[in-house]
């Protein structure tokens, strides 16, 4: 544990480093923009709707008393979006599908010698592969969040228009109603916070793999399970620190 | 020139690299020989800063590479060519934007400059309209041909070939030592060559190095190798059936 610490800390500090040219990490920025951001759109698209959706119908089927009126249902919805299931669950699905395609991509560049093929060029490896896929996440995220919850939340009016357990202007009412707007604001720190993780983790599994193609699929998993519990845990974490 | 000096490299309890001294002259394709674990993809792999050495130094040209810092390193790699045993071309690029790679970090030329050089490369290699195909379209042969071609895009000083005939037909590989060797002479380059193919060695060895269990062992050239009595090189030259009938003719 302390020596894969160790290690992580090593290749960040060879990720954090002036990029060789300028010209060429702006490239490389709007390639895995579009790689690690554009391309999680469609499922991320998918599975915001729906949960939004059940999240909605399970709200108004527990609502079974006349005092709690109706408008709790549209609350409850945005308040799980915005404050839970966008920036932490959509973050962890990210992990799995961004992850993965980060450790395996380095791990395939580093076992048939590209990575070398870059250190004897002079180029630092480290930063021009890792660097702009940690920008890219940490600068895009936010966007796919953001999107996110406006998805959720379509999801959960869908409900009110195919089920009529509830009407729209009862959702409407109940999604404007005691709104701060600091949930936003924790929502994507949350989110930049874990984006950084889900990069960097996956990045330097990628980057440490020996060996062959077994070895990237371990470093491909390892990748997924470490992401996904350091966002467990700093999720926690921030939450203490900035809802408490 | 390319020199070692008194250099090991070790792995835990496994010394790979023992005192090993030697130059690699100028113009001269030299070659580094020796069987599967003897250490001579470790001794590559120093040369070109790809493993520390424990001990020694290694210098380009009398610049002492093994004792400077990653940035310091940067200007004499800038000067170096090296083509993998599997050419390791960057997947997600193109033949031309994989050749003009190294321009691109390293030149402000335009990007016409630049596809002018890629082409000339790419034509010292015979590898005509292939400027749009990836990797993954490629043959063996001519990922190897793509590989020197973005090994000397910047018209290195030192090339160095990691076992260049591996995965080839006898055919193919005698074509990749042709281009090694002219590529040498035309360019005045120090080539190190790492090889077991004795092909090769008789082809293209002006200068041959053996390394028998992480030491330097013997050296000479192409004509010196098949007359020489050192036991364990003759064992690694004449291993085979048909060169062990051809030494008795």
């Amino acid at each position: 544990m302390i020596t894969r610490f160790g290690k992580y800390i090593l290749i960040m500090m060879r990720v954090f480093r002036k990029p060789d040219k300028f010209k060429v990490f702006r490239n490389q920025l709007i390639i895995e923009i579009n790689n690690l951001g554009i391309d999680s759109l469609g499922i991320v698209a998918i599975i915001s709707v729906f949960m939004g959706a059940v999240v909605s119908i399970q709200t108004a089927y527990n609502i079974d008393s006349p005092l709690i009126p109706l408008t709790m249902v549209g609350f409850t919805t945005r308040q799980s979006v915005i404050l839970e299931f966008s920036p932490t669950i959509i973050s962890l699905i990210l992990a799995g599908k961004v992850g993965s395609r980060i450790a395996s991509e380095i791990g395939t560049m580093r076992v048939t010698e590209q990575i070398d093929a870059l250190e004897i060029m002079g180029i630092n490896p480290a930063n021009y592969l890792i660097f702009p896929k940690i920008s890219a996440a940490v600068l895009f995220n936010p966007v796919i969040i953001i999107l996110s919850m406006g998805f959720g939340l379509t999801g959960g009016w869908l409900v009110s228009v195919f089920t009529g357990l509830f009407t729209t202007q009862d959702y409407i009412d109940g999604l404007r109603g005691w709104f701060d707007g600091f949930t936003i604001i924790y929502a994507l720190i949350k989110t930049v916070v874990f984006a950084f993780l889900i990069t960097s983790i996956s990045g330097v599994e990628g980057y440490s793999v020996k060996g062959g193609a077994i070895d990237v699929g371990e470093a491909s998993t390892r990748a997924v399970v470490w992401s996904s519990i350091m966002i467990i845990l700093f999720n926690l974490i921030l939450t203490q620190l900035l809802l408490s | 020139m390319i020199e070692t000096r008194n250099i090991s490299k070790s792995f835990g309890d496994n010394h790979v690299l023992k005192n090993i001294s030697v130059q690699f002259e100028k113009g001269k394709t030299n070659l580094i020989i020796g069987k599967s674990g003897s250490g001579k993809t470790v001794l590559m792999k120093c040369l070109v800063g790809l493993h520390e050495v424990d001990e020694g130094s290694v210098l380009f040209d009398n610049r002492n590479f093994s004792g400077m810092s990653f940035n310091e390193r940067k200007a004499i790699r800038k000067e170096i060519g090296m083509l993998f045993q599997g050419g390791a071309l960057f997947d997600s690029l193109t033949v031309e934007e994989n050749v003009m790679f190294p321009l691109t970090m390293y030149t402000d030329q335009t990007m016409e400059e630049k596809k002018e050089r890629v082409n000339f490369c790419l034509d010292w290699v015979n590898l005509e309209k292939a400027n749009d195909l990836y990797p993954a379209e490629l043959s063996g042969g001519m990922i190897k041909r793509v590989a020197i071609a973005r090994a000397i895009s910047m018209n290195p000083s030192y090339l160095f070939c990691d076992e260049p005939n591996s995965g080839l037909d006898p055919h193919t590989a005698g074509v990749i030592d042709e281009l090694i060797k002219r590529l040498t002479e035309e360019f005045q380059m120090t080539t190190v060559v790492n090889t077991h193919d004795m092909n090769s060695v008789i082809k293209i060895g002006d200068k041959v190095s053996f390394i028998y269990k992480g030491e330097l062992w013997w050296e000479g050239d192409k004509s010196q190798i098949l007359h020489t009595d050192n036991q364990e090189l003759n064992d690694f030259v004449f291993d085979t059936e048909l060169t062990k009938r051809l030494k008795k003719i």
